[in-house]
């Protein structure tokens, strides 16, 4: 019986959904017989568990070994310049562990020992300066949480319902405390006089991989709230997100947010990079396309239930979960619909709310009993600024933008528990 | 300057004052030849460029040895590759398709983004005039110059992109956020609900259980794999270690181990003493098919020498790695490559 529990999973559920929901019904539940597992003395509650050195750096327990990054392998040609994503249907809160983060890499991910690390700042700047790791760890420094979401998260959705799952349409995004020194702090380490008017200067941030990835970020932004980061949820950033140091852009996208960040520039105009022009740019119906779309708007996603997180526990309460984001500032508020949008409820915003430009937490706790609901959230930010649906998306921008989809998604949640990926008129 | 700047730069923080000299000391300054190394952007109009010349004539052969194995002999993509070529005026089509011809709008960035991060796997091995040669052969698949056309940082700034007018700075401010700032409704906000589309019917979803099956499955395999006896004699252990390093090399291209695929290049799973070009799949080329029909085997000799020099070895691979110096990388990457033999 105990083997049974361990394993019991989403496949579990969905082979033996019927016969668990018989079990359950609203209510306090009554027990047919004494359950085993109380009333016989279990193994892990007689014989000793682990000692403290078996892992001396833990990875979470086996049974959550579902909890992972997944890849679409059609989306792109190779795994080496690809995408993956995050279980967010799997994880609460709203911290993201770095082991379960989304990885985006143009040329793979690196290998670079701080000992060899090197950040240059030249350009129009009074001294072209070289730091080292250290020397990043002498700066004074700042400790703050964001959100990264690649600008083309939930682009394979503009044509119609596609993936089925909130870890597919909504994962490329993650959530960490970073530690880092203000961008700003290395610019005038290396001095802006030389850069006179800064209104029209911006500067090149490029990194350290074979794609060397390079992008242009305007002087203003450089100097507001860019923090050059080291440390991702208390410890050092993983291969994968850029160890050593990797850029953070605050509520940008997150081609911005170079990894393995190795030189900034000071310059009087954008570089035009190849990610800056012919990716990262969304095409319009009209084959106009739109450059320099750095913020990512309003957005939110019911997690769960979704169709990767089915209810398993049958009818009765029932705790509606997700996560709501701005790149414009604060999210002051989600509704949830649980009939297409015809109808909404001001859902509750998780402990952390008022963290600008991260990841909130909002819950509907509600109940159900076996409805047939078109679940769907909407986020509004501290702009005003209402999550617009997809229709109202499309009639600006066509099909074809890619990038930028931060429309209301809809989940069809079943009598049977089971949630798909659907659009709705 | 985008009105983004404009408004901005009348409000905070460019307001307050950047600091002044002083400051913390730290850092040294960068050498001239240090900025030189890193400092390789170009910028539209050809700001950055170095001096060098190239033809789309001599272009075609660079591009046919270290291009084509991904974006095709005319730049019309292999697989998921990008396309290069072709697709003018396809933008407002319902599939557009993107191109350095139909979509980018300065040569500049093509130039640049050649320069530094191609070719893929082997970034930054390009001498300046194979780069003007590349760049000079996309256009020429693009129709866009003739095939004596001869690019240069002479007339590179005279070049005009297809595309230079396709494109607007982010107008959300004026275009859709003016409509989004609203009071949501909260009742009676549509009559009638109707699914209209189900992601099952496309069924394109990744299988999760079909994944987390694969992944034990491979951990059974691999545990089998170590009680197999070695029928050789025993591989160095530091040996393969080294290999597996080196091989970062070729993973660019070659997968090799458990559910190994063909990529740009052929799996190698199994790959010692079997005959040349025997991967079903592939398209190998024509070197290797004639090795083959030879019924030559690769073995720990061929496999050496054709580490060493590739192109030497077999005159006409579309392997463009230009081989492995060191004759101790050669044999970690065979002892890699034998260790992981399924």
């Amino acid at each position: 019986m105990s083997d049974e529990l361990k394993h019991t999973s989403r496949r579990a559920f969905l082979k033996g959904g019927a016969a668990v929901m018989a079990g359950s019904v609203a209510g306090a539940a009554t027990a047919q017989s004494a359950d085993p597992l109380i009333t016989e003395v279990q193994d892990w509650a007689s014989f000793t568990g682990d000692g403290v050195d078996a892992t001396p750096y833990g990875l979470p327990i086996e049974h959550e070994a579902d909890v992972i990054r997944r890849n679409v392998p059609w989306l792109t040609a190779d795994p080496i310049s690809s995408i993956n994503f995050t279980p967010i249907h799997a994880l609460d809160g709203t911290i993201t562990p770095q082991g379960c983060a989304f990885e985006r890499h143009h040329s793979g991910a690196i290998e670079l020992r701080k000992d060899d690390y090197r950040l240059m700042i030249n350009g129009l700047v009074d001294r072209p300066l070289v730091f080292s790791y250290e020397d990043l760890e002498r700066f004074p420094r700042e400790n703050r949480v964001h959100f990264c979401e690649c600008a083309a998260n939930t682009g394979m959705e503009w044509a119609g319902a596609q993936l089925n799952g909130v870890q597919f349409t909504h994962g490329m995004i993650h959530n960490m405390e970073y530690s880092g020194v203000p961008l700003r702090a290395l610019l005038e380490e290396a001095g802006l006089d030389t850069a006179g008017d800064l209104a029209d200067k911006w500067v090149y941030v490029e990194g350290a991989d074979a794609s060397s990835n390079g992008r242009s970020i305007p002087m203003e932004k450089a100097l507001d709230d860019c923090l050059v980061a080291f440390k991702a949820n208390g410890e050092a950033l993983r291969k994968e997100h850029g160890y050593p140091v990797r850029l953070v852009v605050p509520g940008w996208e997150g081609n911005l947010w170079v990894k393995w960040l190795r030189r900034i520039e000071v310059m009087d105009g954008p570089v035009e990079s190849r990610e800056e022009t012919s990716k990262y740019t969304d095409v319009l119906a009209d084959g106009v396309a739109r450059k320099w779309t750095w913020v990512m708007d309003a957005k939110s996603v019911i997690t769960s239930p979704s169709p990767q997180s089915p209810i398993k526990h049958g009818n009765g309460a029932l705790v509606i979960s997700g996560l709501a984001w701005s790149g414009h500032g604060r999210i002051t508020r989600v509704d949830v619909s649980k009939d297409g949008g015809m109808t909404w409820e001001t859902a509750r915003l998780g402990s952390t709310q008022g963290d600008s430009k991260a990841l909130t937490r909002f819950y509907l706790d509600t109940e159900w009993n076996g409805e047939d609901w078109l679940l769907q959230a909407r986020a509004m930010d501290e702009t005003g600024y209402v999550q617009p649906t997809k229709d109202q998306l499309r009639e600006v921008r066509g099909e074809n933008s890619i990038y930028h989809n931060n429309c209301i998604q809809t989940w069809h949640l079943k009598s049977n528990g089971e949630a798909e990926n659907v659009e709705v008129s | 300057m985008s009105k983004f700047l404009k408004v901005l730069a009348a409000t905070s923080v460019l307001a307050s004052p950047v600091l002044a000299e002083g400051k913390l000391g730290l850092g040294r300054e960068a050498l001239p030849e240090e900025v030189a190394a890193w400092d390789i952007d170009v910028r539209p109009g050809g700001m950055g460029l170095p001096e060098g010349r190239g033809d789309a004539f001599n272009g075609e052969e660079v591009f046919a040895e270290k291009c084509a194995s991904c974006h095709g002999d005319f730049a019309e993509g292999v697989d998921n590759w990008p396309v290069l070529a072709g697709g003018f005026d396809t933008l407002a089509d319902k599939d557009p398709v993107k191109t350095v011809g139909s979509y980018w709008p300065y040569l500049s960035t093509v130039w640049d983004y050649v320069n530094r991060s191609m070719p893929f796997g082997a970034a930054q091995t390009l001498t300046n005039d194979e780069v003007y040669a590349i760049v000079a052969y996309i256009l020429y698949s693009n129709d866009l110059v003739d095939d004596d056309f001869e690019l240069s940082h002479e007339n590179f700034a005279e070049f005009e992109m297809y595309n230079q007018a396709g494109f607007v700075i982010d107008d959300r401010a004026d275009t859709e956020y003016p409509m989004w700032r609203t009071e949501p409704c909260m009742e009676n906000c549509k009559d009638i609900v109707e699914i209209t589309m189900h992601a099952s019917v496309l069924d394109v979803t990744p299988d999760e259980e079909g994944e987390a099956e694969g992944a034990a499955v491979s951990e059974e395999a691999a545990e089998e794999a170590v009680e197999v006896p070695v029928q050789e004699a025993a591989l160095d252990p530091e040996l393969v270690k080294t290999g597996e390093k080196v091989f970062k090399k070729c993973k660019a291209c070659h997968q090799v181990g458990e559910g190994a695929k063909n990529r740009v290049g052929p799996m190698l799973n199994g790959i010692f003493g079997r005959e040349f070009a025997s991967i079903d799949g592939f398209k190998y080329s024509k070197v290797f098919i004639a090795a083959a029909e030879e019924g030559r085997i690769w073995d720990d000799g061929t496999m050496a020498e054709f580490l060493s020099q590739p192109r030497k070895y077999m005159k006409g691979t579309k392997m463009s790695f230009a081989g492995l110096k060191k004759d101790s990388d050669v044999d970690a990457v065979i002892a890699y490559l034998k260790s992981v033999d399924g």
